[in-house]
């Protein structure tokens, strides 16, 4: 691939980076491909503050390329499981997670599909889904943009959407947010009055009614609706030099 | 206290219908020569409470386990578990499913001998939903903040895997993740500790540095030298996870005969046997 041919999977990759815009001295834990990707771009280049691990247990100084084991002098601290769960209950965390199912309130399910008692797939399992949304910020990363993802009602909800967090009173609601979700087709937040998913920007080259037809429920559309933001040259050479292999590019379904 | 002994002689004390801690976390520095050897004793009705991984999958496919409390089950690298995922599927196994932070408190409480500890952990989330018997507590203060109160994991015996420990039963985990071995121990009526060698308790110190020793001696009634004991899953520094082993492991799920040549090669065995297999 040349450097200059910017992909789909670039933008979205660009789209993930930047829902870690202004975080700061916070931990960024980024579950899969892209959304490693995107937050490597972000502490590589607009937000070097930003604390991440190697995916499993140290803390990094910058980001490394995929597949780069780190030496002692790219480690700055230590962060286990127990610590990752006191930090995330301290709520110093965004987290980026998958979503099996998501839905206009931003519901999450990552555990099964199906009746739970005897699921038709048993897939994860809620993991720390519900402490993660309910403790920090979260963003979510549908590689795959279709209307069994994007559902009118998740089978199980792992991840806690704002109607449900509504429901628990400003005490209980009061770390809740979810600041974006990325798919191959668009970003998406939820800065309406009810808190229901809206359409922010649309990739280059996907039309609304490929979105419109692809999403299970009924999206709230913007006045202007605006194209997400092409990488810049000097960002695609540092995704490039993050991602040698390619591996985001084969994740995104264009 | 010499508390030297066989796997066979900690799992003699497991029987039917009993509730077991497994330390470690998804496919990493598993107690999986305690695993096996509760395979080969055919203990049934289990429950088993773990950061879950191929001990629940094993588990599973061999029919012994009736209930899992868990808040994943994972091989990591192979990221669903095929014989969970297959027990579930066929509603052949009792779960609790909890959020992976309220199960670590279940552990910290049941440690404790509290009976919850309050988390936000859960509200909101379905998690509730299918455990009806969570219950929430408010806070007795000015706040009166809504939590979830999560029982405590109280186990009858807990079985963990270090990669050091002495005679008496102190503990070293050399790797960069000490899980929650210790809570598992604290948490259980009795817990058996393997570990890659036994060595003098002047080499277990002067061998890792003093937050390496996770483990005390009051901890464990039992330590086992089982080199390989935590294989097919990682055991760092000593080995990683042997993936190929993993992915037969996988395999079989969908497949009976395959499963029960594995079976028949790698569990109806000795531990001897088992480790002879696997370095060929």
């Amino acid at each position: 691939m040349n450097s200059d041919d910017v992909t789909r999977a670039d933008v979205c990759v660009l789209a993930i980076a930047e829902c870690f815009r202004n975080d700061g001295e916070i931990m960024v834990s980024a579950m899969g491909t892209s959304p490693s990707l995107g937050a490597r771009l972000a502490k590589s280049t607009f937000e070097p503050d930003l604390l991440m691990t190697d995916g499993f247990n140290l803390l990094l100084r910058k980001a490394l390329p995929f597949g780069v084991e780190p030496s002692d002098r790219d480690v700055e601290g230590w962060m286990p499981f127990g610590a990752v769960f006191d930090t995330l209950w301290w709520g110093r965390r965004h987290v980026m997670m998958g979503a099996s199912q998501i839905d206009q309130f931003g519901n999450q399910n990552i555990a099964c599909i199906g009746r739970w008692e005897k699921p038709k797939a048993q897939l994860l399992g809620v993991r720390g889904a519900p402490g993660n949304t309910i403790n920090h910020v979260t963003s979510y990363w549908v590689p795959n943009h279709n209307a069994r993802a994007l559902v009118a009602k998740v089978d199980m909800v792992s991840g806690v959407g704002y109607d449900r967090a509504a429901g628990l009173g400003p005490k209980g609601s009061r770390f809740h947010e979810i600041r974006r979700v990325v798919s191959n087709l668009g970003v998406f937040d939820f800065n309406t009055p009810d808190h229901s998913m809206r359409l922010v920007s649309l990739h280059p080259g996907v039309e609304l009614q490929q979105v419109i037809d692809n999403t299970g429920f009924e999206l709230v559309l913007p006045d202007r609706l605006d194209t997400t933001p092409v990488p810049t040259p000097e960002q695609i050479s540092v995704l490039r030099e993050l991602d040698p292999q390619g591996y985001a590019q084969k994740e995104v379904v264009v | 206290m010499d508390k030297r002994m066989t796997v066979d002689e900690a799992v003699a004390e497991v029987s039917d219908g009993m509730t077991i801690g497994i330390g470690g976390w998804g496919s990493r520095r598993k107690p999986m020569a305690f695993v096996r050897a509760l395979v080969r004793k055919g203990v049934r009705d289990l429950t088993v409470v773990s950061y879950g991984g191929p001990d629940i999958g094993i588990l599973c496919a061999t029919g012994q386990l009736k209930k899992a409390v868990y808040g994943f089950v994972s091989l990591d690298s192979i990221p669903l578990e095929p014989h969970f995922r297959k027990a579930r599927q066929n509603g052949a196994l009792e779960a609790i499913e909890l959020d992976e932070g309220m199960f670590l408190l279940g552990l910290r409480a049941a440690a404790q001998r509290l009976p919850f500890l309050p988390t936000r952990a859960g509200l909101g989330s379905d998690v509730l939903k299918i455990n009806p018997h969570l219950k929430t507590v408010k806070s007795p203060y000015d706040d009166g903040e809504e939590l979830v109160a999560v029982p405590a994991l109280n186990v009858d015996v807990a079985f963990i895997h270090m990669n050091r420990a002495d005679a008496s039963g102190n503990g070293q985990a050399l790797g960069r993740d000490p899980y929650f071995d210790n809570l598992f121990c604290m948490a259980a009526k009795k817990a058996y500790m393997s570990c890659e060698k036994i060595v003098s308790t002047d080499a277990l110190v002067s061998g890792g540095p003093l937050q390496s020793l996770l483990i005390n001696r009051m901890m464990v009634s039992g330590v086992v030298e089982a080199p390989g004991g935590a294989h097919f899953t990682e055991c760092p520094p000593d080995y990683p996870r042997d993936e190929k082993l993993q992915r037969e492991y996988a395999a079989t799920a969908k497949d009976e005969e395959a499963w029960n040549a594995f079976r028949a090669k790698y569990l109806d065995v000795t531990e001897a046997d088992y480790q002879h297999a696997v370095s060929k």
